[in-house]
């Protein structure tokens, strides 16, 4: 019925505006045509100067509103570099909106149509030209220069004592693997994916590297101030591993592996003290992989080493599992963890 | 059509000094034209040029309905709408757009204002207008090619248009429709036979953009009438010529990367697919890349942007030289800035692919050249606003449009310059960051430089005003509510929300903006009915608007405003004129403006 009443409004709007407009050009005939033409062209000049003063209040506001609300401090090395790098670009940026957005509507306030001034032949001007062109390159190699500096560092090899996490998506969960004792991942073949069978990422049994190796999904834990190689693949579609509190994001490519590395400053409990018992560290996928792909969501938890390696002792080797040796059937199947449990709620409509 | 209309064909191969043989006998009027050739199958460059606005504006004005679709869904993705179930049964199921749908309507929105809006409506509407107008033409190079050409993009509208109607739905993996996932029923619905429909709508969109754009370039270069050398062409022009080298250079990859994906999808290749295990099949295929297509894509898809951007540059600049009453500041600049654009157009498509798993030393080139753009962009900016300075600025709807190009383009420009930052890429790929920067910069900016190209030209297309004060209305309703929309998506974008997503309470990361999205949903709704109103502004002023009395309304100094106020086929009644000067003489010697017919005065300053 809302809906009624709100297209009835909107139309008799439209009528009236309509009218307004229809009427105020016959006024114009009456009144004469320049000379309306000159009134319109003082209240629009008036709004263009309007329009600068209540944009940058704008600016200011939506700013006083909103910063509260983006992410906290990074929480990797990396995210570090990238928040400088940011911060760096809005200042040099914000610099130059300020500047070119006060002179624009300035000058169309300022330069309205008047008797009294002759416009200006000013065709151009080398001196200025060049002027304007050498200084956004020199402002632009500054920061081409910073960020690749940055983009290297990010980019390069991990460091030798980094922690292997392998990450897969499909649609539309993650599913991890962790190396056992022998810290190798063993070899994998996508034809030997059999979720039934307990191979859920078509591991080579008779790679021995893969016997101690140990499947998880929903959270993955990593260790604080250690550094993290995840390796990442996907089993039908791109997704890509979004890490948005320590500022990564990389591709999952079916057939194409990718890696990506980080550090991890703070502990899930840490942010929980910090940011509310709510926080966590979500993986969210980031490129379009289906209709599921605003629920792929997976949880990193980052903890101590020695609750890391409780967590990894509890765990059985997936081979274990696959060959019915141990009693853990329950481990293969995907973890029932809370966090899942909020998901299938929230996507309620999507299950149907 | 032939035997329809003799006199155009031996016009086609005629020069302008060939004219001088056959004028006099106007070239129009004085042959019948049926409803259908005049209307329909019409080879004349101007009711071409209507016919793709028109279409263009009702491509607008489904895509634009579709975003308000999916914005009804983020603001309030809890509430049910019965209205939109009874409209879309059980796409709506409950009065909730479900996520197939959802998914769709994205997808479409951007195919349709990416595509069949900015680059056919926009170029197909100014090209065929202004090319033989502004450099002294009767017609296109071939008036022939020119009707196909619309007639491909009508064809393609009509099979995108049918493959929204099939029962799997349209395609809906995104507008960038990246395999895996567009590759495979088995992944997705709207990857079935929607999917083919969209390739084979794309084909014939190629073909179309492919007709036309060959023809813009052969007319430039052919077709100028005496004197007017490349230099005095107005920067429409060159704006033009550009956007159609880009056109036809990058077009056909495109094309080849949607023939591979069609062949992965129908013929068993793996071109893109490899270790497949999807919906609980295990897919042969092993050996292809889906980077790849990303690279083909992407090939097409940057200098896309500027066959988008670049006609509204041309328009803009145009619009503010005549509206300060000024000559455009620095005309080789802008030229050569456009030249610049245009090659680096080729050179920076891997910046979209910076997460992709590409090689960081390939990224860094990419960084560099993509940063590259921000200095033509950056003379372009300085130049407009210059040229504002000490003008005489008439506040035309058409000017109001054009200055809050430069607006948006600053603002949308810039943030331009944190994306192309691989660094910082990494945080802001794929968030609403990219959402914001690149409505602004493309959507909005070549929005507003149509809006101005056709405030600006409705009296040449109709002979007739578009009402002014809905022209005020239209003009600060949008770019109040393009800011409105758009700059808080950029704190959205720095908080890492992902794009794409219908629903954020599943995440404690993402769902504190439930206020923000409501806000912007309510302003597009209120923008959206404000386009409709130009539209319905647009329609009533073909035929009740204030009628054009003098042949040159705006005092320009360009040719077209040397037509008749209706300008039959053949634009010149009698010889087409000469030129003696460039299009920017403003505000020169003390007189308001010369046409650039005037010969020069031996008297006259230089420049």
């Amino acid at each position: 019925m809302s809906t009624t009443w709100i297209v009835i409004a909107l139309i008799l709007g439209f009528v009236v505006v309509f009218q307004i407009a229809k009427a105020s050009e016959y006024v114009a005939i009456l009144r004469g045509e320049e000379k309306t033409r000159k009134e319109n062209n003082r209240v629009n000049a008036f709004l263009m100067l309007i329009f600068l003063l209540v944009g940058l209040f704008g600016v200011w506001y939506c700013n006083e509103k909103l910063k509260g609300k983006i992410l906290g401090e990074a929480a990797s090395n990396h995210g570090e570099r990238i928040d400088t790098m940011l911060y760096i670009t809005i200042i040099i940026t914000g610099i130059v909106f300020l500047i070119t957005q006060i002179l624009l509507f300035w000058f169309a306030y300022k330069y309205q149509d008047s008797d009294k001034r002759k416009p200006f032949y000013y065709p151009h001007n080398n001196k200025l030209e060049v002027i304007w062109t050498v200084i956004p390159a020199i402002v632009l190699t500054v920061l081409v220069g910073f960020g690749l500096y940055y983009w290297f560092q990010i980019t390069g090899e991990a460091p030798k004592n980094a922690m292997v996490v392998e990450i897969t998506g499909k649609q539309f969960n993650w599913e991890y693997r962790y190396p056992g004792k022998d810290g190798e991942l063993g070899k994998k073949y996508f034809k030997e994916v059999k979720e039934a069978e307990g191979n859920p990422l078509g591991q080579i049994w008779s790679d021995p590297a893969n016997h101690d190796d140990i499947y998880a999904t929903g959270e993955m834990h990593i260790v604080v101030n250690k550094p993290v190689k995840l390796i990442i693949n996907a089993k039908d579609v791109i997704h890509d591993v979004g890490l948005a509190h320590f500022r990564m994001k990389m591709d999952a490519v079916p057939g194409i592996p990718t890696t990506m590395w980080f550090t991890p400053k703070y502990t899930t409990r840490q942010m929980k003290e910090k940011y509310g018992q709510d926080f966590n560290y979500e993986i969210s996928c980031d490129q379009m992989c289906g209709k599921g792909h605003f629920t792929m969501r997976g949880v990193i938890i980052v903890e101590s080493q020695a609750e890391f390696n409780a967590w990894l002792a509890s765990k059985p080797a997936q081979y274990e599992t696959a060959m019915g040796g141990g009693t853990s059937k329950p481990a293969a199947a995907p973890a029932k963890t809370a966090d899942s449990t909020v998901a299938n709620k929230a996507t309620g409509k999507l299950m149907n | 059509m032939q035997e329809i209309n003799p006199t155009i064909h031996t016009d086609v191969p005629v020069i302008h000094e060939a004219h001088i043989g056959h004028n006099g006998n106007g070239h129009d009027h004085h042959h019948k034209q049926s409803f259908i050739t005049k209307y329909i199958f019409s080879q004349d460059h101007k009711t071409i040029a209507k016919q793709f606005l028109i279409t263009g504006m009702t491509w607008a004005i489904v895509g634009g309905l579709f975003s308000v679709l999916f914005r009804l869904q983020l603001a309030y993705p809890d509430e049910s709408f019965s209205i939109l179930e009874t409209f879309f049964g059980r796409y709506a199921q409950g009065g909730q757009i479900q996520p197939e749908f959802y998914y769709a309507l994205i997808t479409m929105h951007g195919t349709v204002l990416v595509f069949f809006v900015l680059t056919g409506g926009l170029s197909g509407t100014f090209a065929n207008l202004l090319i033989p107008l502004q450099i002294g033409a009767r017609d296109m190079a071939s008036p022939f090619l020119n009707m196909l050409s619309y007639w491909f993009f009508f064809m393609a509208s009509v099979v995108m248009f049918s493959s929204l109607f099939v029962q799997t739905g349209p395609a809906s993996g995104g507008w960038t429709v990246y395999p895996p996932l567009s590759a495979l029923g088995l992944a997705s619905e709207g990857s079935k036979i929607g999917m083919d429909l969209w390739i084979t709508s794309m084909a014939l969109f190629v073909v179309s953009s492919l007709l036309g754009g060959l023809n813009y370039i052969t007319t430039i270069l052919n077709m100028r009438t005496k004197g007017m050398s490349m230099t005095r062409m107005p920067l429409t022009m060159w704006a033009i010529f550009f956007t159609a080298i880009l056109g036809v250079l990058s077009f056909p990859v495109l094309l080849s990367g949607l023939i591979l994906l069609l062949f992965d999808r129908n013929l068993g290749t793996s071109f893109y697919l490899s270790d497949i295990v999807v919906a609980g099949q295990i897919l042969p295929n092993e050996g292809g890349s889906a980077i790849l297509y990303q690279h083909l894509f992407w090939f097409l898809g940057h200098p896309e942007v500027y066959i988008i951007i670049l006609p509204a540059m041309g328009l803009v600049s145009e619009v503010l030289s005549v509206n300060s009453r000024k000559p455009i500041f620095g005309y080789m600049a802008m030229v050569g800035s456009l030249f610049a654009i245009t090659v680096l157009a080729f050179l920076v498509w891997a910046h979209h692919m910076f997460v992709t798993g590409l090689n960081p030393l390939l990224g860094a080139f990419f960084v560099l050249l993509t940063l590259l753009i921000a200095i033509p962009s950056a003379i372009k900016v300085f130049n407009w606003i210059t040229t504002l300075w000490r003008g005489n600025i008439r506040f035309t709807p058409a000017m109001m449009f054009a200055i809050g190009f430069v607006s948006m383009f600053i603002s949308g420009g810039l943030t331009g310059v944190f994306l192309g930052n691989s660094t910082i890429d990494i945080h802001l790929h794929d968030t609403y960051f990219i959402v914001a920067h690149f409505h602004i910069v493309m959507g909005v900016s070549a929005f507003f430089g149509m809006f101005a190209g056709v405030y600006h030209w409705f009296p040449k297309m109709f002979g007739r005003y578009l009402n002014n004060t809905l022209g005020y209305i239209h003009f600060w309703v949008t770019i109040a509510g393009a800011y409105l929309i758009f700059w808080p998506m950029h704190y959205q974008g720095f908080a890492g929300v992902p794009r794409r997503y219908l629903d954020f309470r599943l995440w404690s990361s993402f769902n504190q903006f439930t206020e923000l999205n409501k806000m912007i949903t309510i302003v597009s709704i209120i923008v959206f009915a404000a386009q409709l109103m130009f539209v319905f502004n647009f329609f009533y002023s073909i035929f009740k608007g204030r009628k054009v009395r003098t042949a040159n309304p705006w005092g320009s100094t360009t040719l077209e405003w040397t037509t008749p106020i209706n300008p039959g086929h053949g634009n010149w009644p009698g010889e087409i004129p000469e030129v003696h000067r460039w299009a920017y003489d403003y505000a020169k010697d003390g007189r308001e403006f010369i046409p650039q017919t005037e010969p020069v005065n031996n008297n006259e300053s230089k420049h």
